[in-house]
């Protein structure tokens, strides 16, 4: 007969800490945590004394002092005798809305060419493949050089519009101008204007925010919330009598009229560009660095983005297609209402790194002289003051931070999407 | 791009402990190479040629240090650095000296802690406009789109320019010389500035270089001269004397082709001094006696270092002006070796 016994209660032994494998682990992460703070210790010790011995103990005084230099593209008014801080702020900016232009362009192209890849139409697909894998396969610092060459190589200098037969016109009834310097395109302006309301009184960081955009923006969003509504009372309708009614004029125009009178009580008229001195002026001036930027880096991520929709609809079963089409369904349909809601859900994790890419690849920008966060601050301002500890780290934590909204941003919009599990 | 130079400056400056306050002459014999920072491609100052070695003014200066130092002129290690990456790579100790156009300034020298171990070219930022624009005066450039390359006193001294004289410009910012060039020739810039001998540099590599005129305003003060890290005085001296060497060699009349006669004796002590045939100033560097010898040996002195590569027979054509001797009218100076 055997009994079974407790085993013999051991004492806590020191050697255990080694031996014993309920102790081992913890015993092998306290020692390379240990190890880990300790070469962070040393390179953060080492550099602080180097710098000590160079004479540059690190300081952010730097920023407040005026950054002696100009800045061709601003979002904000800047001058020369602004502070670095400002002039950092003026380069955030200018990352922010390359960054911006560049996700929704690329969202756009990336989408259709991923849908039309899978197309039955034999030469379309081939193309899309061919766009897909030429983008992709190049490194985006040489799509961005080339692009910037190709502009400024192939389109006319504003010297070429002057004189009684010039070599180059404007286009679309002279409204228009596209020169090697960016493209020239006529401007909203407002004579009774709402005027701005400036935020941040003197501030580096203060900027102005006009009164005219937020009453637009606000009476759109006011008309497509209206138009939601219209099309959830035509559901409902739909849901108790089988028949859709006929909604879309009145959402048409619940959008439309109110944002078209808006204009009209504001007085929209255009600014057009006109040849004055060197350069065009009047109108709103889209550098050339500004566009092949944008270009480059929207039609490079576009194609990654391309990639994922083309997975995310074909890891759709086939089953649902054709459920879809068995009920009668159009292809169309097929695609918006059955396949694309299924198919986000595998898209927008993959998306949210693509954006994050395209984001932090923008900081190529002085490739082509746009004069983006890291031409700003971690270009010139560094250039000229030597802080090349504090500006950097200063840019590591600004795109850190970009990089964590817009994945926070859109993790919410990933929850709304994903599977709603009950 | 850039970013990965200044990250991996950092991360030198990081993990090289003391790096920076060792002995650099030490480093440079155990080497074998000396490490000079140059321009990426200025003709004339600092160019690779069409076999690949470097030339130039600025190259000379570098072959100048390494014959003084090494023995050998062409014991160099050529760093092209941007105006951008210069100062990272001379502060992390990538390079051993800098000899690349650079300005001499208060910041520089004081906030950047550099010493700058004296000038071997005076200059003045200047503009370059196509002759078609019909500009004939700085004044008459209010709006115009102006090229400039980016990290430079440059873009200080244009903002200054046109701040103080009341006038506006769009600036187009540039890395290199060469992508500068690409976007004046196309147009899409009216304006080119920089050093004026950087514009005669860059104009002598045009088609038709009478296309295009150098205003008459030149804006600012550009000593342009080599320099070194802070902290290490006895390897500055070696540079500042190989250069002043270079200078006084001119002004004593030693050039590459009589030195070897003046080497047996002369009743000159000053070329005496200089030469190491009398006194023991090599000594005192830390160096033989006939390191001055080898470094005018290398390009010959200053004079004849100026008319091969931007003298008024070379495509550059730029007079020496301000940098001729004192006796001649020029403010270059050596001071007394003795």
């Amino acid at each position: 007969m055997t009994t079974l016994t407790d085993p013999p209660k051991e004492s806590f032994r020191l050697s255990m800490l080694l031996n014993d494998s309920r102790y081992r682990s913890i015993t092998i992460q306290i020692v390379a945590l240990i190890g880990f703070l300790t070469l962070i210790g040393w390179l953060l010790n080492n550099t602080a004394q180097n710098l000590a011995d160079l004479g540059k103990e690190p300081s952010f005084r730097f920023l407040t002092q005026p950054a002696g230099y100009d800045i061709n593209q601003m979002l904000i008014e800047y001058t020369n005798q602004d502070s670095n801080l400002r002039a950092a702020f003026v380069g955030l900016l200018n990352t922010l809305i390359v960054a911006i232009m560049g996700c929704i362009a690329a969202t756009v192209v990336g989408v259709i060419v991923g849908v039309l890849r899978l197309s039955n139409n034999w030469i379309l697909a081939r193309l899309m493949t061919v766009y897909v894998e030429i983008f992709r396969n190049v490194p985006v610092l040489l799509w961005i050089v080339f692009t910037m060459a190709i502009l400024i190589e192939t389109l006319p200098a504003p010297r070429d519009f002057r004189g009684d037969t010039p070599e180059a016109s404007m286009l679309l009834g002279d409204t228009v101008a596209l020169t090697n310097r960016g493209f020239y395109i006529p401007e909203p302006l407002f004579s009774r204007s709402l005027g701005d309301v400036s935020l941040f009184g003197q501030s580096p960081l203060r900027f102005d925010v006009s009164l005219d955009l937020i009453a637009i923006m606000a009476t759109l969003l006011a008309g497509v919330l209206l138009a939601g509504l219209f099309a959830k009372r035509a559901d409902r309708i739909q849901a108790a009598t089988g028949v859709r009614p006929r909604t879309w004029h009145w959402r048409f125009g619940v959008i439309v009229l109110p944002t078209a009178a808006l204009l009209a009580g504001l007085g929209l008229h255009f600014g057009y560009p006109e040849l004055r001195g060197f350069n065009f002026q009047g109108g709103t001036y889209m550098r050339n660095s500004l566009i092949a930027l944008w270009l480059a880096l929207s039609l490079y991520t576009a194609a990654f983005v391309a990639e994922i929709v083309r997975a995310g609809i074909l890891a759709i079963s086939k089953g649902q297609t054709e459920a879809a089409a068995a009920l009668g369904l159009r292809p169309r349909r097929i695609m918006s209402l059955v396949v694309l809601p299924q198919a986000l859900r595998v898209i927008v994790p993959p998306l949210i790194s693509q954006y994050l890419n395209l984001t932090k690849n923008s900081s190529l920008a002085i490739a082509v002289g746009y004069m983006d966060i890291t031409g700003t601050l971690m270009g010139i301002t560094l250039n000229q003051t030597g802080r090349e500890l504090e500006t950097v780290l200063m840019t590591m934590l600004i795109y850190l931070v970009i990089s964590l909204v817009i994945s926070g941003a859109m993790n919410v919009y990933n929850n709304s999407v994903k599977l709603q599990e009950r | 791009m850039k970013r990965t130079v200044i990250l991996g400056a950092l991360m030198a400056a990081g993990f090289s402990a003391g790096a920076a306050s060792a002995a650099t002459l030490d480093d440079v014999k155990a080497r074998g190479k000396l490490n000079c920072g140059v321009a990426t491609g200025v003709p004339g100052f600092a160019s690779p040629d069409a076999s690949g070695e470097w030339q130039g003014f600025d190259v000379s200066v570098c072959r100048a240090v390494a014959a003084a130092t090494l023995g050998d002129p062409m014991a160099v290690e050529f760093v092209p650095t941007t105006g951008k990456t210069r100062f990272t790579a001379l502060a992390s100790g990538e390079i051993d000296m800098l000899a690349r156009n650079t300005t001499w300034t208060f910041s520089r020298d004081v906030d950047l802690k550099f010493d700058f171990i004296g000038v071997n070219y005076y200059d003045g930022q200047g503009y370059m406009v196509p002759k078609e624009l019909g500009v004939s005066s700085a004044k008459e450039l209010d709006g115009a789109t102006i090229c400039i390359q980016t990290g430079t006193t440059t873009e200080l001294n244009l903002a200054d320019y046109f701040r103080v004289n009341g006038m506006s410009y769009e600036p187009v910012p540039i890395e290199t010389n060469a992508e500068a060039q690409q976007q004046y020739l196309a147009g899409a810039c009216d304006v080119y500035t920089t050093d004026a001998s950087g514009l005669a540099a860059t104009r002598a590599t045009f088609e038709d270089p009478t296309a295009h005129v150098i205003l008459p305003e030149i804006i600012s003060k550009e000593p342009l001269g080599p320099l070194v890290r802070h902290g290490d005085n006895d390897w500055a001296d070696i540079v500042r004397w190989s250069l002043n060497a270079l200078i006084a060699a001119e002004e004593y009349g030693v050039t590459s082709a009589n030195i070897d006669e003046l080497l047996k004796g002369t009743d000159n002590p000053e070329i005496n001094r200089l030469l190491g045939t009398e006194g023991n100033l090599g000594e005192m560097l830390g160096l033989d006696a006939e390191w001055a010898v080898r470094a005018i040996k290398a390009n010959g002195n200053y004079g004849e270092i100026f008319a091969r590569h931007i003298g008024e027979d070379t495509p550059i054509g730029l007079a020496r002006g301000l940098n001729a001797q004192y006796r001649d009218g020029g403010i270059l100076y050596a001071p007394p070796f003795r």
